[in-house]
């Protein structure tokens, strides 16, 4: 499967790669790792008329870490953000979901802003960008702007990035030190494509409820998820056996994913029951400070 | 378009179209078929070679993109006729039957070992679950790996 044709730019600056974009009609298309945009031009899927790689412009593959929260570059790959020990202890969900993320030499070029961009509901970077409330910062030649991650992805591999928008960088906001979480992921082999995955976080109100409860869902639809249902089972409750079957047996009842050749939709339903208990009895163990 | 970037060490200029994947590059231009392609969507791993340091799948990167990188391909591990302690390992244990996935798998553990010579069994299990072997079931390849971690470790001593 050799590529499609198209034209090929580096532009050393944003403004220069937004009004490559911005010129050629919706045709082009921005290019990080490639990591999902080649198969897809292999396949066919897509045939832009201009690739505009991002690798020349500066200061996109920054993460800062400070009492504003976390910022991560587009450009930053899953190996630069498994390498930063900061992020373990700031926002250590984060970690532990992109250490499921493809395999080894895929990790060294796959990167952050692409991974919200190709919008893939069975990749960790979008579900946790939801369960988090991270904000999107774009710019395309209409200016800056921020895209809530719940307004951003709008279908499967869709978002509501206009043609000239490029990612530049996604924030988090401060993770207080006490914050329980817990992810549990299940694929075929270790850095496959998710089957089903589980993010969740939550706070104790000073009675030892959980409250402020998050739990994403991927691979359960058409974009990453938040098990609404689940979290208003745990809200106000104490994190044990029975509340965390109650709110497995509310996951499992609130999905409706499609089956496919991997596992059927009946399978996949009660894998999300599973993967939401496990989750919460590793968040209800873990030491918090 | 014309680039430039280094092979095995040495400054190569080739005339790509931007399409051409990096493995295409240095099997169809530079005559470097010791690089394997087998699936072109980067499933398999057989084509993985070494940029700057990094593993990565040349089916998966355009050749365009290597402008100004260092390349080392599974002809480059060896600067000499003789094989390197990695490839004799691979020989000593059968860590190989057909050999397709071999280049793969020796530029995907030269750079892991060279980064971090002490890896553990299991970091190489999970390292290598992104080459596929169709032929040896990989225990030999991981026996082979393990061994292999005395001459990087002597190599790390060597320059410090
Ligand atoms: C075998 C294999 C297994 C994989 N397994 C997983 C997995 O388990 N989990 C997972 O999450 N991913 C997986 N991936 C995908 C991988 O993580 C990709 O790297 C990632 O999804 C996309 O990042 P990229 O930088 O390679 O983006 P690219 O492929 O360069 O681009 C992807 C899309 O995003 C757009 N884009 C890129 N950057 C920007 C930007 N800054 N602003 C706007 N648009 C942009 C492109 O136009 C394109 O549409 C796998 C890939 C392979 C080949
Ligand atoms: S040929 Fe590149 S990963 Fe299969
Ligand atoms: S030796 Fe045949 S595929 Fe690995």
């Amino acid at each position: 499967m050799k590529l499609p044709n198209f034209e090929y730019q580096a532009p050393a600056s944003l403004a220069e790669a937004v009004a490559l974009l911005a010129g050629a009609d919706g045709q082009a298309r921005p290019i990080a790792g490639g990591q999902s945009f080649l198969p897809i031009m292999a396949f066919r899927l897509a045939e832009p008329s201009m690739l505009v790689d991002l690798r020349n412009i500066p200061h996109l593959n920054k993460i800062d870490v400070s009492e504003k929260g976390v910022r991560i570059g587009a450009m930053v790959r899953w190996r630069d953000l498994l390498d930063d020990a900061r992020l373990h202890e700031a926002f250590p969900l984060l970690p532990a979901a992109i250490d499921h993320v493809a395999h080894y030499q895929i990790r060294n070029r796959g990167t952050v802003g692409g991974s919200l961009a190709h919008a893939d509901p069975a990749a960790e970077m979008p579900t946790i960008a939801l369960t988090c409330d991270a904000q999107i910062e774009v710019v395309g030649s209409q200016g800056t702007r921020m895209i809530a991650a719940a307004d951003l992805f709008t279908g499967p591999l869709m978002t509501s990035l206009a043609s000239d928008e490029i990612i530049v960088s996604v924030h988090f906001a401060v993770w207080p030190a006490t914050r329980r979480w817990g992810f549990q992921e299940f694929s075929r082999r270790r850095g496959d494509f998710a089957l089903c995955g589980v993010a969740l976080s939550y706070d104790e109100d000073p009675q030892g409820k959980a409250c402020n409860v998050r739990i994403g869902a991927i691979s359960m639809g058409d974009t990453p998820l938040l098990l609404t249902r689940a979290e208003a089972t745990l809200t106000g409750q104490s994190v044990d056996a029975v509340a965390i079957a109650a709110a497995a047996a509310a996951a499992s009842a609130e999905v409706d994913p499609a089956g496919d050749i991997h596992a059927s939709a009946r399978y996949r339903k009660s894998l999300v029951g599973t993967l939401l208990s496990r989750a919460l009895e590793d968040a209800s163990h873990r030491k918090v400070n | 378009m014309s680039i430039t970037f280094e092979v095995n060490g040495k400054a190569v200029a080739v005339d790509v179209t931007p399409r051409m994947t990096l493995a295409d590059c240095l099997r169809h231009e530079l005559k470097l078929t010791g690089t394997h392609v087998g699936c072109e969507h980067g499933v398999c791993g057989a084509c993985t070679v070494i940029v700057n340091g990094d593993a990565v799948r040349s089916c998966l990167m355009l050749a365009v993109q290597a402008q100004g990188a260092s390349v080392t391909t599974v002809e480059g591990l060896s600067q000499a006729e003789g094989l390197t302690p990695l490839q004799t390992a691979f020989k000593t244990h059968h860590a190989l039957q057909c050999g397709f996935c071999t280049p793969g798998m020796l530029t995907t553990l030269h750079a892991l070992l060279s980064e971090e010579p002490d890896a553990s069994e299991e970091r190489i299990r999970d390292v290598i679950s992104g080459n596929l072997c169709r032929c040896t079931g990989y225990i030999t390849i991981i026996e082979a790996a393990m061994d292999a971690r005395a001459s990087y470790q002597q190599g790390r001593s060597d320059k410090s």
